[in-house]
């Protein structure tokens, strides 16, 4: 037998003792630095610019406190919570986004598709209509409704004491359905205004957000996401199947319950910081996917292409039809159209070739 | 016998009620390639999902190393106990190292995620099983062939003494299953590896297994060397065939020839 090849080409990094290894994919590490300065450089010019521009050096200034008068004002008070739920969203989505991919096999599988989205949205038009509640009550809401929405599907989607994703997309399809004609029924029988303000929270939109969404977005995905990070090596022993992921030693059941509850209150706390914003988690995962080329479940390149995606996606947003404010989910949104038929018509051009 | 690793005891298997294997019991020979024959349904894939505590029984147990496989580790187990599936899945687009690298799952932590033992093992699985010059190409264009080869550097790369493998050559051509067998012949004789394979074939059955195992209905009918054990009217009694046994002219183990139609026999 020859001198046993690298087989994987990636190299190694190793502790003396052995008791730390890592595996270096090259080309993911560098595109994910990129990404992370893209998107830095993002939130400063979303930082920057507005109604009231500021030079870099003003910004930078404000940001170490070391701001004058207004622009520590608008620096801190005004821009730096709307970047910050931006990046925290997007990250968040991405993530989500990422999970509900791997675990249903399916490149269109999304927190919308499990139905946590649409659970969100119908809890806050709730609160927003029904209660005529505001801001933190609205979130709040919109949470609780989004968790419940997840509970219900997984629990009809359940069958024989497991869970086939395939099932979770057809029930969260359904369920979706419903909420889907329950928000409209909220939005035909409440008043105009409200109405009107629950159209814009549907949208998904991150004006106006200040730290009061921004603080418990952060909070929260202190603890979700390195919970997400640690379940994902198990998450791509998952990917091989029910049998080949048992052998190796995963308690499947109980994994995949443990990413679908970690992935479901990221997706449930971001959406309750900026409503129900379009295609992030759908595209994200894909995109980060196609930069990387890294083997892995890549969260980590998912969490900073969503974290892009939405920074630039808001500024683009704010600033193309100034003074008017478009929200984000529609510019978004937009895009997600676009995307979405580009993915159908290459995957299915991929499965001709194949 | 009562010191093999692997062993069954009382066992119960059943899918959402329905018994489909009951009260088997079953040691397995160390360092043997055991082959499980038997009808379609007869519960085969089965005792080998109960086996690898895929299903966990009803009644009885499944015993590892002399405690119940259930009450143990799985990570653990699966350092000692591997299985290669009958259809595993392919995540879109991954290349056939890192597939095979995924193998090491169990030998891995949050810290120790790629060591050397990792690289040199999937480096061996992939010389063993022929497949190290398609470790860069993504598995999806492999042929059938290629692909049962690179599972099973996959399963190899796991490093487990004891291995079960549920149907292996199924989608495979004649040569193709042939250099399966020979691989797992090898596997046994030069590593001392524990192997129980089931398989469609009884020829290669006879020809390849050091212990038969014979089920229909979810029973063992009769288990032993081939050449103990197999004869025509074993044959009948299991699959309901009419056949005649002969010797095979290579290598003298049993060679099942299924009885003619009676107006296609060659007159003599």
């Amino acid at each position: 037998m020859s001198a046993p090849v690298p087989a994987v080409r990636a190299p190694a990094v190793r502790s003396p003792g052995g008791r730390l290894s890592l595996r270096v994919h090259r080309r993911g590490a560098l595109v994910c630095a990129a990404l992370a300065a893209a998107a830095v450089a993002a939130a400063l010019a979303g930082l920057a610019l507005g109604d009231y521009p500021l030079s870099p050096g003003e910004v930078v200034a404000a940001l170490a406190g070391r701001g004058d008068g207004p622009a520590d004002v608008i620096v801190t008070e005004l821009r730096l919570p709307r970047v910050v739920c931006a990046l925290a969203v997007g990250a968040a989505l991405g993530v989500a986004g990422a999970i509900f991919q791997r675990l249903t096999r399916n490149p269109l599988g999304s927190p919308d598709v499990i139905g946590v989205t649409y659970g969100s949205a119908a809890g806050a038009v709730a609160m927003i209509v029904a209660v005529g509640a505001r801001q933190s009550a609205v979130s709040a809401g919109a949470l609780g409704a989004g968790l419940a929405t997840a509970a219900a599907v997984h629990l009809l989607a359940r069958r024989d004491g497991a869970v086939q994703g395939y099932r979770l997309v057809l029930v969260g399809i359904g369920v979706s359905a419903m909420l889907l004609a329950v928000i409209d029924s909220l939005l035909a029988r409440g008043r105009i205004e409200e109405a009107r303000e629950a159209a814009v929270w549907i949208a998904g939109s991150l004006d106006g957000r200040g730290w009061a969404q921004a603080t418990p977005l952060v909070a929260a995905l202190a603890v979700l996401l390195p919970a997400a990070l640690a379940l994902s090596p198990r998450l791509a022993v998952l990917e091989l199947g029910d049998d080949a992921a048992a052998a190796l030693g995963v308690a499947v059941e109980r994994t995949r319950l443990a990413l679908i509850v970690v992935a479901v209150a990221i997706a449930a706390a971001a959406t309750a910081a900026a409503g129900p914003i379009a295609f992030v988690a759908l595209a994200a995962p894909q995109i980060a996917r196609r930069l990387t080329r890294t083997p892995g479940p890549g969260l980590v390149g998912a969490a900073l292409t969503g974290a892009l995606l939405l920074q630039a996606g808001d500024l683009a947003a704010q600033r193309l039809l100034a003074p008017d404010q478009l929200p984000v989910g529609i510019a978004t949104g937009a895009l997600g159209g676009v995307y979405l038929a580009w993915l159908l018509a290459s995957e299915r051009r991929g499965r001709r070739r194949a | 016998m009562s010191g093999d690793r692997l062993r069954a005891a009382g066992l119960r298997l059943a899918y959402d009620g329905r018994v489909v294997v009951d009260d088997l019991s079953v040691s397995i020979p160390d360092g043997g390639l055991t082959v499980v024959v038997g009808p379609n349904a007869c519960g085969k894939s089965t005792l080998l999902r109960g086996l690898a505590r895929m299903l966990r029984p009803r009644a009885g147990a499944v015993l590892l190393d002399g405690a119940a496989i259930t009450a143990q580790p799985s990570k653990r187990v699966a350092r000692r106990l591997g299985l290669l599936p009958q259809s595993p899945v392919a995540p879109d687009a991954i290349t056939v190292g890192d597939l095979v690298a995924r193998g090491r799952y169990p030998h891995q932590g949050l810290l120790r995620q790629w060591s050397a033992d990792d690289e040199r093992a999937v480096a061996e699985a992939l010389a063993a099983t022929g497949t190290a010059e398609l470790a860069d190409r993504p598995v999806d264009e492999l042929s059938g062939g290629q692909r049962q080869r690179v599972w099973l550097a996959m399963a190899l790369a796991q490093e487990t003494p004891i291995l079960l493998l549920d149907e292996p050559t199924t989608f495979l051509d004649i040569a193709h299953q042939v250099e399966v067998l020979d691989l797992l012949a090898e596997l046994r004789e030069q590593r001392g590896h524990t192997l129980v394979a089931v398989l469609h074939d009884l020829n290669h059955a006879c020809r390849y297994a050091t212990h038969l195992i014979a089920m229909r209905d979810g029973r063992i009918v009769a288990q032993g060397p081939p050449g103990e054990i197999v004869d025509a009217a074993l044959v009948e009694a299991v699959f309901g065939l009419r056949c005649q046994v002969i010797d095979d002219p290579q290598t003298g183990t049993p060679l099942v020839v299924p009885a003619a139609r009676d107006g296609a026999r060659r007159r003599a």
